[in-house]
């Protein structure tokens, strides 16, 4: 039960920062209509910036906030310059331009840090553990991120329901010329939706940056993991992010955690084992799948 | 039109030529391990050109190509692994043992990937576009997880070959034998593609490229031509991986990583898509272009990236428009 | 008269608020040339989409001779004699006119599962190729590719290709859309010759040339009928003329 508990925040924690991934990129993709593999980058762009400020400065907080200014930064400024050229192309183009956009941030990265990958401590004021229920403790850190994951989706969820700016995004993002016939500024729009989706992107970045290796290429693997969720949830859709992201969190979470476990029951244990690890590895791949088949336009789609 | 004609005829038989003659030049030059490179750009060309006939003439953008090549890999690899270990590959619901001969691996491996293009190509083409891309990038990734967790073959380490498969009369691990092996099987593609391109099938192809509402107001089902597409060209890319296995004789779950996919994608763009013979030029521009900047510096994906995106920006018909004209090839 | 080759049963499609076709129900006799008219958003290439398969209904029925079709898939549709043009002309601009034109003889000569045979050489597709490119007037243009044509020629060709597949019901989404008067004089004339072949569904804007070419006309207005009945029936029906036709005269 202990570890049931432990294993459901697991999933939880995993689901939140892959919302954080998502949601800024499933509006590129829905609004934009453009496919961004480079969003992974601003991820790794986010946990470097953090990790090195926080080092230098003894200040996790700082660290975020220098993290958080200078993905958003990042974000824009590629936005115009690159990706504004490539909305009107086909996503092929897209894919190699943006596949380019990859290869740059992480030889950057290589160049300015080096190869060795960089270690960043949970600040000390959140290294300890909460009683959670009694006798089950978790680490205050990812109950942070929990947290902080949470508020964000709510912050969405507010900015599209109730403020102008997020109606305007909902427009664009369900129907592009209607939005510009509406007289949204919409070259400034893409830019800010950019801009909000990178920031994101570098939140979960920094935040990730206590628990794993900050190193070159580590927004590669998140970044297959976020465009499982997008797929699940339906493009241009922040609720199917949401949904998409918790769904993907626990069923990787919970596969790793307890497969071994349940093909004991029927296999012996050196099968059991190996065939637990091929299954786990895949089995939000065979979540899609199985979704896929059954609506293969997402769970959520926004363009209904 | 006449010109055009005349200079492709004339690129093309030059770049034949140059092909025939490499290894003897490579001799003459003394550099007789550069044949080892070229046998790998000749690898990688058929498994571009067997991309570009989903993705510049289907239309089909798919990033996920490197789980065929990655598949016909390691079927060549597992069959040769068991063969030297003398146990058997599969004891249900068949007995399977160990196999060095390239007339039965090389085909099984195609058969694996042809088998699993339908599968993974029957869920993707539900869909088109961007859910294309991602879906097709994942099943891809679901492969490579898929065997990094495969402690039985190596898992993450990958997994050597002892030797070379051996093919009747031929001496598979002479360096120039190989190649040559290898320029007539992609030659060989390069025929049936062709022919492919330009059949009924192909028409139905390219027209779902085009237009495929219109494609299906005339009556067609381009649902199942896209598929059985897909899985041609899912089964050439495991003959490149059969191929690529063999080559150096080494095997790891990195051949089917989505950055494969995406320089596989590369060469075809960067060759230019919709044409048989830019994918060719485009998997020897990346490779030998990847080997001199590395010469210089271990960080040459500093100057790919932006390079890259240039050639998006600027330079849309690849490197075979640039050559042949800028028309682009419809076979 | 003939019997009905078309029948459409209280057919209804929404797209959100707006009820693009509302309880439609219509008939089309085999031979005749049946022409649907109305003011803009009245539902009329919603009503050809929905009868060629691009979009599926909502409820309702559609019958092609006595087989049920509303749910079929497009390309089943075509199987049984269904073929369409676009309003937006809507051809393969990669492909040469000769191409496009193959495409659609091909698309009702069995299945294209044929891997190793060119398709432009093939004796049975070009024995179709001639008359269909002729049909059209495009001769002069059978190796240009469709992309680089005029807009004229582009409607020239999408009507070329519905008219390949030898369809039982020609549905024509504004052909003379965009053309200027040459183009609408030869296409009415193609449309004319064609009334004695098959049986043809036409919308159009131009008022003149379907009070001059249709059997029987409908008009639609929301969604709804207002009246059916031959050219004469509607010019002197009084809700048609409120409806539509002044508002038309006003505009025009």
């Amino acid at each position: 039960m202990l570890l049931v508990i432990e294993q459901l925040l697991n999933g939880l924690q995993l689901g939140v920062t892959l919302f954080l991934m998502s949601a800024g990129l499933t509006l590129v993709f829905g609004i934009m209509q453009v496919i961004n593999l480079a969003h992974g980058s601003f991820y790794m762009i986010g946990a470097y910036v953090g990790a090195t400020v926080t080092l230098h400065s003894g200040s996790f907080l700082l660290g975020l906030a220098a993290a958080l200014l200078a993905t958003a930064a990042v974000g824009m400024l590629v936005e115009v310059t690159v990706l504004r050229r490539l909305y009107k192309k086909d996503h092929v183009d897209q894919v190699l331009a943006t596949f380019g956009l990859i290869m740059f941030f992480n030889e950057l990265t290589r160049i300015i840090w080096g190869r060795q990958p960089l270690f960043m401590d949970v600040p000390s004021w959140l290294s300890g553990s909460v009683e959670i229920f009694p006798g089950i403790t978790y680490p205050s850190y990812r109950i942070a991120v929990i947290g902080v994951g949470l508020l964000v989706a709510l912050f969405l969820y507010l900015l599209f329901a109730y403020t102008r700016i997020g109606m305007q995004i909902r427009a664009g993002a369900s129907n592009r010329e209607m939005a510009g016939a509406l007289g949204i500024n919409i070259k400034m729009l893409y830019t800010l939706v950019f801009g909000l989706g990178t920031l994101l992107a570098g939140l979960a970045g920094v935040m990730a940056g206590p628990i794993l290796a900050v190193e070159a290429g580590m927004g590669e693997s998140i970044l297959i993991l976020t465009f499982v969720v997008i797929v699940i949830g339906g493009i241009g859709s922040v609720r199917g992010a949401f949904l998409g992201a918790l769904l993907v969190g626990m069923v990787d979470t919970l596969g790793r955690a307890f497969l071994p476990t349940l093909l004991r029951l029927f296999l012996s244990p050196a099968y059991a084992d190996g065939a637990a690890a091929s299954l786990a590895s895949m089995s939000i791949y065979i979540l899609m799948a199985t979704i896929l088949v059954w609506k293969p336009r997402g769970l959520l789609p926004a363009h209904a | 039109m006449f010109r055009r004609l005349t200079r492709k005829t004339y690129v093309l038989s030059a770049g034949a030529l140059l092909l025939l003659l490499l290894p003897s030049i490579m001799q003459l030059v003394d550099e007789p391990y550069l044949i080892s490179l070229f046998s790998r750009i000749l690898i990688y060309a058929l498994a571009a050109v067997s991309l570009d006939l989903i993705l510049g003439y289907g239309g089909m953008v798919s990033l996920g190509h490197a789980a065929f090549f990655g598949i016909g890999a390691y079927v060549v690899s597992i069959f040769s692994y068991h063969s030297f270990d003398g146990s058997p590959l599969l004891t249900w619901p068949l007995t399977l043992q160990g196999q060095e001969n390239a007339l039965l691996t090389w085909p099984a491996a195609m058969l694996t990937s042809a088998v699993l293009a339908a599968f993974i190509g029957a869920l993707s083409l539900r869909t088109s576009g961007m859910h294309f891309i991602m879906i097709t990038l994942a099943f891809a990734q679901m492969l490579y997880f898929f065997f990094v967790s495969l402690e039985a073959y190596g898992g993450d380490d990958g997994l050597s070959l002892m030797s070379r498969n051996t093919l009747a009369g031929l001496d598979l691990t002479n360096d120039t034998t190989f190649y040559y092996l290898c320029l007539t099987l992609l030659c060989t593609f390069l025929i049936i593609a062709y022919r492919l391109v330009h059949s009924r099938f192909g028409m139905v192809i390219r027209g779902s490229r085009d237009n495929a509402k219109r494609m299906q107001s005339l009556g067609f089902p381009i649902y199942r031509y896209k598929l059985v597409c897909f899985i041609i060209a899912g089964a050439a890319a495991g003959l490149a991986g059969a191929l690529i296995a063999n080559q150096t004789e080494y095997v790891s779950p990195g051949l089917m990583h989505w950055t494969r996919s995406g320089i596989i994608l590369i060469m075809v763009l960067l060759g230019g898509t919709g044409t048989l013979f830019g994918p060719v030029l485009g998997a020897a521009a990346f490779l030998l272009l990847e080997e001199v900047l590395a010469i210089y510096t271990a960080h040459w994906m500093v100057y790919m990236g932006p390079f890259l995106i240039l050639v998006v920006l600027f330079a849309r018909h690849g490197l075979y428009g640039i050559i042949v004209g800028r028309e682009k090839d419809n076979g | 008269m003939a019997e009905d080759l078309l029948r459409i049963v209280n057919l209804c499609k929404g797209f959100g608020a707006v009820q693009a076709c509302n309880n439609l129900s219509l008939e089309i006799r085999a031979g005749e040339l049946h022409a649907i008219i109305g003011p803009n958003g009245a539902g009329k290439t919603t009503l050809i989409n929905l009868v060629s398969g691009d979009l599926l209904p909502d409820t309702g029925h559609i019958y092609l001779g006595d087989q049920e079709i509303s749910q079929l898939p497009l390309h089943r549709r075509a199987h049984l004699g269904l073929a369409r043009s676009y309003q937006i002309t809507s051809v393969f601009p990669q492909l040469t006119v000769e191409e496009n034109l193959l495409l659609a003889i091909q698309a009702h000569c069995g299945h294209s599962f044929r891997f190793w045979k060119s398709s432009n050489t093939d004796s049975q597709l070009r024995g179709e190729l001639l008359p269909a490119i002729e049909q059209v007037g495009l001769t002069e243009r059978a190796g240009i590719r469709a992309g680089n044509l005029s807009h004229g020629e582009k409607k020239q060709l999408e009507v070329g290709m519905a008219l390949a597949c030898k369809p039982r019901l020609l549905l024509l989404d504004e052909p003379m859309a965009g053309m200027g008067p040459g183009g609408t004089v030869e296409l009415r004339k193609l449309i004319t010759k064609l009334k004695q072949q098959m049986t043809i569904l036409l919308v159009e804007h131009d008022v003149d040339a379907i009070f001059a070419l249709a059997d029987r006309i409908t008009v639609l207005v929301y969604g709804e009928v207002v009246a059916t009945g031959t050219p004469e029936e509607i010019r002197s029906n009084p809700a048609v003329r409120e409806a539509y036709l002044g508002e038309e005269v006003q505009t025009c």
